[in-house]
């Protein structure tokens, strides 16, 4: 059995009082949600934090999937098996329940969440390379009741490295929904079944008439961070989608990341599989806001 | 012979009318088992019990210059902190291994890999230990380490072994088997030859449980108690009393339940030592478990063979000889679990189930900087390696010559009336008929129409391949003039009771890590003396309550305990039958045994059953004259052979050309173990071994970085196969007994382990022939696989 160093435990009864609680305790504090991601990393103690602050009784305060008009907004304590079965969903961004059905495995889906999976920035992450690819803006509360909000961009600063501050909480996800037909897809290689991304991808497609108003890529484990690919917005904008144009989105893809060597694979594969998963996505997301 | 496929899991509606004797039934351990009732090591609770952590070396390689333990010392709860000082002045820093080698209990003058044992603490709780180990104080001096296999032994690698008197290098032994010059003579008239080079990677048996143990040492009887994870309680005593000097008598070694064990618990390791001097320094009961990644990096890895096979063959493809040089890595102390006489195991079954005119294998052993071990992890001895090389090198010749791989095999196999069949390295082939059993396969698989479906698929560019293996196993070691380890003999007891009321006690030197010894042993009792299993009482795992024998490994348990539990129910029905003619008034030659009860010959309402007679045993009134009373026998078994099972196995592939990702679409398993006790048992030992032959050929290894850092410390890291990669196993059987073991079964743990992987690397190979591929190695993760589709396959190692 492996063994966290000792730490401090407190339940948080709100968001603010959290808020108070990281203010109070500094860098030594850490916000759990899920766990997944925190308590692997304490108990190979590769993490050693003094103060946990445990936030799981907030999931009825940042635990929900709502939808309007103009856009999407998630709380940040919404969990994997959440996202996995909300029918809503699936209706408008089916990207995330594809994204879902290969992230980790069930006990890990019932406990993990969408902010503490954006917080830990994880360059394999797969919310992170959904978030990326919807255009999302996350919403950052601070003492005081003081909010901000950023683009998924200045979320992440680098590897396991984000735009929250010590005194913060990620409070909730808006997706804008561009009043368009949108389809949206997700695809991952993995070893095996619950790993993580040897490379994967989403794409976003919003149609205007027959043609491309708007496309987004986002690519998880070839870079620090998951990336948002703007050069291949740019090139598909404006067109009409046919295999040519899934091509070279591939090809832009393939030479816009920044993969490395590991015992996942060697770059050269990661690469072609942004290339391969590029196209495969971006077909799949057109399919689906054609129908 | 007889020939089916297995049954559907329908057919279990059946199973309360259970067998008296062999036959499918549920297993009597799962009720325990499966309501979280069972009773492992680290269930063990005892009074005032301490918990020990240890210390490991985050290097592969460095000089210990100095240890400060003092802040541990000082920590709360903390007991007692020892380091390898400490042990130095009990004489105990070092231990035999296995194979006659010795290894640190704890390092003393330098870390040899990453991940040994440096110091431990025992404290009050299991927290306590593990925070003390952050603060002792290590100071090494890091040195190069070895980790290329292929470099230990150039003339300037740094020497691993300064420990061993005048150890100018990194070599352990050269091994060689079968006839050089004869091989070459075959070799320099054949038609063909074809050479590939073939890495069997370092993998680990990752059993589900990891190792521990719960030491109790009581100062005043002087007796030490010890529950741990052990596939061979006896052995492990014995060893304990020539290390540890405590009289042999004086050691209780219980194995409870055991969560999996696939060799990883043959060896002793230092942690088990450690927990025993814990509880001699601190007078207490002291309990050691290790985590997960400390299972991973420092107990007993498997294969790890480097290998060249050569195949020689006629233009009609008749096959000749086969030729083998392997390099061998065992890691930083040579513990291989194998037969003293054995170096490389049963490796020299490398010329599998086909009939040549020769044959020759030189292996040299090397030490690196990492974890020791090379054990059999459900590989029968090395026959794993064995297999995958010979099974791969035929599918290489099969691409060359351009032929059916399956018509190449059935050409070579050796004829039934050949058997017993000695093969060109010396092993005799006990029984085998082996062309019904592929055939069998073949027609489960539905072959023909597979490749029709694999041609139209590849005019479409779709990736579709069939993989084809036949193996031939040897297990049940083994005859004591040949194989001991350590000098003990590889014999099994086995001791039976009836009692009064005709219920029995079955005692048995083997232990289950979970292949249902208690429903297997108890049939065996059923089918020779007619009570039925649920009336017979397995007791196995407690060296004071169990005759010795040498343990559960090498698909050894039927093959030897259960010849020896089948005698010893032989010798209590000859007894039976003594009572039996008193109490009918005939003579025992006019009894027959009809499965439960001894009859008049021609008056079959003149019967006694063997419970009648068990009371007669026990109860008043004479007994025959020179017939002791009690109805019981104690046996010790020495196998004449080794038993050969067999199988031939087929999977089918779908490799994504646009990912590389492998998909296991089918996989046939036609498995000959002779006669089949429990079919039930040995499906589940089947389907366990195919899904670790899955891991093995897409996802599992173990491997080092450049400075010796493991890179499977974890299971994020090191793979196992999940339910969602395998697919439903097809299973069916053939039945050739074996003709020296008295019911004619055969091991069958290890066959999938064995047969399974060369299988799956067939298929992949197979699926990529459009892309001019004869071979890739294993693990075949999609990043692999696209290299070799683009020609740039490249070794793991
Ligand atoms: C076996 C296994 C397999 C996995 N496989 C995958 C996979 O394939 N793909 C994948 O994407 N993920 C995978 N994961 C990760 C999983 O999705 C995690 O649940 C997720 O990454 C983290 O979510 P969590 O709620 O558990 O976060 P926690 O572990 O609780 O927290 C992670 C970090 O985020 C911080 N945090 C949490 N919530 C907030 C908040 N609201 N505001 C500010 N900071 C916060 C925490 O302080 C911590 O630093 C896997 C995990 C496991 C254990």
């Amino acid at each position: 059995m492996q063994v966290p160093a000792p730490f401090e435990y407190e339940r948080a009864t709100s968001v603010d009082q959290a808020i108070g609680l990281l203010e109070r305790l500094g860098g030594s504090a850490r916000l759990v949600a899920g766990g997944h991601s925190l308590l692997p990393m304490m108990k190979l103690r590769l993490a050693n934090f003094e103060y946990l602050i445990d936030i799981n009784d907030l999931h009825t305060e940042l635990g929900y999937i709502r939808l309007s008009d103009d856009e999407v907004r998630i709380g940040a304590m919404t969990r994997h098996r959440e996202l996995l079965e909300s029918d809503v969903l699936a209706d408008v961004f089916p990207i995330f329940a594809d994204a879902e059905k290969v992230i980790a495995d069930p006990v890990v889906r019932n406990r993990g969440t969408l902010g503490g999976s954006l917080c830990q920035a994880d360059p394999s992450e797969d919310l992170s390379a959904v978030c990326t690819t919807l255009d999302a803006s996350c919403v950052i509360r601070g003492p005081g009741g003081s909010e901000r909000l950023v683009t998924m961009e200045q979320f992440y600063v680098g590897p396991y490295e984000t735009a929250v501050a010590d005194n913060e909480i990620l409070t909730e996800i808006r997706i804008p929904r561009k009043n368009l037909p949108v389809g949206s897809a997700y695809a991952k290689v993995e070893r095996r079944a619950g790993d993580w991304a040897v490379v994967s991808a989403g794409a976003a497609v919003w149609l205007d008439g027959g043609r491309i108003r708007d496309a987004r890529v986002g690519l998880a484990a070839v870079g620090p961070n998951t990336t948002g690919l703007p050069e291949i917005s740019a090139a598909l904008r404006g067109h009409e989608p046919d295999e040519s144009l899934y091509e070279l989105a591939g090809a832009i893809a393939a030479r816009s990341c920044d993969p490395v060597t590991d015992s996942r694979g060697s770059a050269g594969y990661k690469r072609h599989l942004a290339d391969e998963l590029t196209r495969r996505t971006l077909r799949k997301a057109v399919e689906r806001a054609r129908s | 012979m007889s020939t089916t496929q297995d049954a559907k899991l329908t057919e279990f509606d059946d199973n309360d009318q259970k067998p008296i004797g062999f036959g499918r039934m549920l297993r009597k351990e799962d009720a325990r088992l499966l309501r979280g009732r069972g009773r492992f090591v680290d269930d063990v609770q005892l009074p005032g019990m301490l918990h020990l952590a240890i210390l490991r070396s985050p290097f592969a390689h460095a000089t210990i210059v100095s240890i400060d333990t003092s802040a541990a010392e000082a920590s709360p709860g903390v007991k007692a902190v020892v380091t390898g000082e400490t042990l130095k002045g009990l004489g105990l820093a070092w231990m035999p291994t296995l194979s006659n080698d010795v290894q640190a209990v704890l390092a003393t003058d330098k870390v040899r890999f990453q991940g040994q044992e440096v110091a431990f603490v025992v404290a009050e709780d299991r927290y306590q230990a593990r925070d003390a180990l952050e603060l002792i104080d290590v100071e090494y001096d890091v040195l190069d380490p070895v980790i290329d296999v292929r470099k230990a032994l150039e003339p300037d690698a740094p020497i691993i072994r300064t420990d061993l008197e005048g150890k100018t290098n990194n070599h352990v032994f050269d091994w060689e088997t079968g006839d050089e010059a004869e091989t070459d003579r075959v070799f320099a008239s054949a038609d063909v030859i074809v050479t590939e080079d073939i890495v069997y990677p370092r993998v680990h048996p990752a059993p589900m449980e990891t190792c521990g143990s719960v030491a109790d040492f009581d100062p005043v009887e002087g007796k030490l108690k010890l529950w741990s994870t052990t596939q061979a309680p006896h052995a492990h005593r014995t060893l304990y009393a020539i290390v540890a000097g405590i009289p042999e008598h004086k050691i209780q070694v219980i194995a409870p339940d055991i969560g999996g064990g696939f060799g990883n618990k043959v060896p002793i390791y230092p942690g088990y030592v450690h927990s025993i001097v814990g509880s001699i320094v601190t007078g207490k009961p002291v309990k050691w478990m290790e985590d997960r990644s400390e299972n991973l990096i420092s107990t007993g890895f498997a294969r790890d063979y480097i290998m060249r096979a050569e195949i020689a063959a006629t233009n009609e493809g008749k096959i000749l000889a086969i030729r083998t040089n392997v390099l061998a890595d065992h890691g930083a102390f040579n513990g291989t679990a194998a037969p003293v006489k054995y170096p490389a195991g049963f490796f020299g079954v490398f010329t599998g189930s086909y009939d040549l005119q020769a044959a020759h294998c030189k292996m040299t052993a090397v030490y690196t900087n990492k974890a020791p071990g090379g054990v059999a992890y459900a590989c029968s001895f090395r026959i794993t390696e064995a297999v995958y090389l010979v099974e791969r090198i035929v599918d290489v010749l099969a691409y060359e010559l351009q032929m059916d791989p399956a018509e190449l095999r059935l050409k070579n196999f050796i004829q039934p009336e050949q058997f017993p069949y000695t093969t060109k390295t010396g092993w005799v082939y006990d029984s085998g008929n082996y062309e019904p059993t592929m055939r069998l396969a073949m027609e489960m698989a539905g072959y023909d129409e597979l490749r029709k479906e694999q041609a139209e698929k590849r005019a479409r560019g779709e990736l579709m391949g069939i993989g084809i293996s036949f193996f031939t196993e040897a297990v049940g070691a083994g005859p004591r003039k040949n194989m001991d380890i350590l000098g003990l003999g590889m014999a099994d007891g086995c001791e039976l009771r009836v009692h009064p009321t005709g219920k029995a006690v079955v005692r048995l030197s083997v232990k289950t890590q979970g292949q249902g010894h208690e429903t297997t042993f108890a049939q065996i009792i059923a089918e020779e003396l007619g009570i039925p299993p649920a009336d017979i009482d397995v007791v196995h795992g407690d060296t004071d309550n169990t005759p010795f024998g040498l343990g559960t490994y090498g698909s050894r348990s039927t093959p030897v305990s259960g010849a020896a539990a089948a005698l010893v129910a032989r010798k209590v029905r000859d007894k039976a039958k003594l009572i039996a003619s008193a109490m009918l008034e005939v003579s025992v030659a006019d009894l027959d045994w009809v499965k439960g009860s001894f009859q008049v010959k021609g008056d079959p309402g003149m019967s006694v059953t063997i419970q009648d007679i068990a009371f007669r045993a026990h109860g008043a009134g004479d007994l025959p004259d020179g017939v002791e009373g009690g109805l019981e026998a104690q046996i010790c078994y020495n196998p004449s052979n080794l038993t050969y099972p067999h199988g031939a196995y087929i999977c089918v592939v779908d490799v994504d050309p646009g990912t590389a990702e492998v998909k296991v679409r089918r996989f046939i398993a036609v498995d000959d173990c002779g006669t089949r006790i429990n079919p039930m048992i040995i499906e589940g030992q089947v389907h366990g071994g195919l899904t670790d032959g899955v891991g093995m050929a897409l996802m599992e290894m173990i491997s080092f970085d450049e400075d010796g850092n493991c890179l499977g410390a974890s299971l994020m890291d090191y793979l196992l196969p999940t339910a969602l990669e395998v697919p439903d196993w097809e299973t069916g059987f053939t039945v050739t007994p074996s003709p020296h073991h008295p019911i004619g079964a055969k091991g069958v743990g290890e066959s999938a382990t064995v047969g399974s992987p060369p299988a799956i690397v067939n298929a992949v190979v197979d699926a990529l022939k459009p892309f001019g591929v004869r071979h890739a190695d294993m693990p075949l993760t999609p990043s692999r696989v696209w290299d070799a589709m683009r020609g740039q396959a490249t070794p793991p190692i």
